[in-house]
């Protein structure tokens, strides 16, 4: 089991045709993932990798039955892109694109209020279920199967903390990336629901950073109770203060945002707080007993 | 990014909000000039990217144009040192000499994006021309808050209640409905994170006018605004800062002694936790990115060896896209052309490693190689503090 994607995901690359997309997608096709088609405006009807290309996800959802897609098109076209998989119906999106307007990103959100699709990122590194499905452009080949489940808002630390796990003996049942921008799809929250529901995960790695309220609202809802032992690490207790917003921004974050605020807040709500980032693999295998 | 308040100003006026009369120029001469133009009593506010120019001398009154004059000769070719500018100061290489207007109120009315909320939030409070902030701490009942909802955006009602929260009856609520209406499109149309007026006075005439302004734009939305993008200042950013940015490479300054070259910016944050976990200070945060090229890690490696602060160097890679081959051929070269002497430590991992550390054993420099970050972290504080080798 796992959370997001698995074995019976039918993905569709939205960009299929560019450098990245053609890149990546064959890193997934290599992994097992069941890129099922591309989409690329103006490329209907012909093929990439092998897949066939659409004009549109809606398409691809007609011809190929895919339920989920990858976004590798460029920052200012990738709004669109987000919202083109929502009205298709796909049921998960993940945003590979780094760059998109924070605004574009506040509208795409409000406006997948009121849909069925879930989307990761952007700006995210993507979704793995080792040996199942890679949607994403992390490297596959540190990841195993297992019983831990990875929520991070970084890229590399992110395989940092995966390779740890790995090498301490644990694999994953899923690792998400949840994007390192403003404004993101699901959050902490929705993936400590998930994975708290999922039978295959039996301890949650979370890795936070500076910057917005994710790690707060994460603790909050760790302190209601959590069926699983949550290893916490938040990156950047040593950063200087970020360069703030002027002082309506720093209002409307309402105090939130250091790093030693959100160690303190996951401690108090029960998790296992990690200080030193090399040890992340050890602490988890720890809290596992293995 | 951000801009000037002359900028600022010119771009709302443009869009309807009341601004003062006033011309941004670069020499006392030019000053004596505008203030001649302008007639009676004007401001010269020196014009840099920070706040807190009135309180540390950086905004000076004059009577005449002469005294305009004299003014802007203080402040001109000086550096402005403020609560937000560091001890170094910015340098004042522009003034901007507006009309002087005498304020009955001065009030507060501010838009931003808000993290929490996910949206753009209007901020107003009848007590501006201090540090909302403080305001809002202190008289949290003096701070309205209204979020904009992303697909409907700005509400008539909304903008007249902030004008009603502003003290405003009649026309001047009216008036400052307006004013509130135009900043929302500013933001939306320049991508904006911050639209803030402080103040925006209300004379005994009943006028409402933005006396001081400030805009900070989403770096993100720049390329489809060209004419905002037009607005950057390069002389306001650090050049080592300016460098990297145009390698593609994001860069901070701190003021520890390890260097620190990482890619992705919660491992780069990670490593600068390891190495004050080892007793050290980082000199900087150094992100080479993702999709970074041999060519880009020569100049991130080079605009570390050029600063004089730092002892040693942290490099801590994880190849994921990143070729770990990539990164250790740039390294090399920029430690052959200038980084004699300066002791580097590198733990990489990942994509190709095996030949990443072939062509650092290969090249003959005594590199420092660590198998795990903690390790890496320790190593580069030691060297640090013996002294940085042969500097």
């Amino acid at each position: 089991m796992s959370i997001l994607v698995d074995g019976s995901t039918r993905v569709v690359v939205q960009g299929l045709t560019g450098r990245e997309g053609t890149f990546h997608a064959g890193q997934m096709i290599e992994y097992g993932t069941t890129v099922a088609a591309g989409v690329t405006p103006g490329k209907g009807g012909t093929t990439h990798l092998g897949r066939p290309v659409f004009d549109t996800v809606a398409e691809a959802v007609r011809a190929e039955a895919v339920d989920a897609s990858i976004i590798f098109v460029p920052a200012l076209a990738a709004a669109a892109a987000i919202l083109e998989a929502a009205a298709a119906g796909l049921r998960l999106v993940v945003c590979v694109t780094e760059g998109i307007p924070v605004l574009d990103m506040v509208r795409v959100k409000a406006r997948l209020g009121g849909t069925a699709t879930r989307l990761i990122g952007p700006n995210t590194p993507g979704v793995i279920s080792p040996g199942l499905a890679k949607l994403g452009i992390m490297p596959g080949r540190i990841h195993r199967p297992g019983p831990v489940g990875v929520i991070s808002r970084s890229g590399t630390l992110t395989y940092e903390a995966v390779n740890q796990l790995t090498v301490a003996g644990l694999g994953q049942s899923t690792a998400v990336g949840i994007g390192g921008d403003p404004v993101v799809g699901l959050g902490f929250i929705d993936l400590l629901e998930m994975f708290a529901g999922d039978p295959a995960t039996e301890a949650v790695v979370l890795i936070g950073e500076i910057g917005g309220p994710a790690e707060e609202r994460a603790a909050a809802l760790l302190r209601g109770g959590y069926p699983k032992p949550v290893i916490a690490y938040v990156a950047g207790l040593t950063a200087p203060q970020g360069r703030r917003m002027g002082h309506a921004g720093a209002i409307v974050s309402g105090g939130h945002g250091g790093a030693r605020q959100k160690i303190d807040r996951l401690e108090e709500a029960g998790a296992r707080i990690v200080r030193n980032p090399a040890r992340i693999g050890r602490t988890a295998a720890e809290a596992l007993g293995a | 990014m951000r801009i000037h308040e002359f900028q600022a100003k010119r771009l709302l006026a443009g869009c309807g909000v009341p601004v003062p009369r006033g011309q941004a120029v670069a020499t006392a001469a030019e000053a004596r000039a505008a203030a001649e133009d302008l007639g009676g009593p004007v401001v010269v506010k020196s014009q840099v990217h920070a706040g807190g120019r009135g309180r540390a001398g950086g905004v000076l009154r004059a009577s005449s144009p002469a005294e305009a004059a004299a003014a802007a000769a203080r402040l001109l070719g000086r550096p402005l040192i403020t609560e937000q500018t560091g001890p170094a100061g910015r340098m004042v290489r522009r003034v901007l000499v507006e009309e002087a207007v005498a304020a009955a109120r001065e009030l507060y009315v501010g838009l931003a994006l808000s993290r929490e909320a996910e949206a753009v939030v209007l901020l107003v409070s009848p007590r501006g021309g201090v540090d909302i902030e403080t305001v809002a701490r202190g008289e949290p009942e003096l701070v309205t808050r209204q979020a904009i909802s992303p697909l409907e955006g700005l509400l008539p009602s909304q903008a007249s209640r902030a004008a009603r929260a502003l003290g405003l009856e009649g026309p001047e609520a009216e008036e400052a409905a307006g004013i509130i209406t135009a900043l929302a499109r500013v933001m939306e149309a320049t991508d904006a994170s911050l639209v803030e007026l402080n103040p925006l006075i209300l004379t005994a005439a009943g006028r409402l006018v933005a006396v001081d302004a400030k805009l900070d734009l989403d770096d993100n939305g720049l390329a489809r605004h060209p004419e905002v993008q037009a607005l950057r200042d390069p002389e306001e950013e650090l050049p080592e800062e300016l460098e990297a940015a145009r390698a593609g490479l994001s860069f901070v300054r701190l003021d520890g002694d390890v260097g620190c070259m990482v890619n992705g910016a919660g491992l780069a944050m990670a490593s600068a936790d390891l190495i004050a976990l080892a007793g050290g200070r980082p000199a900087n945060f150094l992100d080479i990115g993702g999709g970074v090229s041999e060519e880009a890690t020569a100049k991130a490696f080079a605009i570390l060896a050029a600063d004089p602060g730092v002892r040693s160097v942290l490099v801590n890679i994880f190849g994921g896209i990143v070729r770990c081959d990539l990164v250790a051929r740039g390294i090399v070269r920029a430690a052959r052309e200038g980084g004699a002497g300066l002791p580097v430590v590198i733990r990489m991992e990942g994509t190709n490693v095996e030949l990443g550390r072939e062509i650092m054993a290969d090249s003959g420099l005594p590199f420092f190689t660590a198998g795990d970050m903690e390790t890496a972290a320790r190593e580069a504080v030691r060297l640090a503090r013996e002294g940085g080798g042969d500097r």
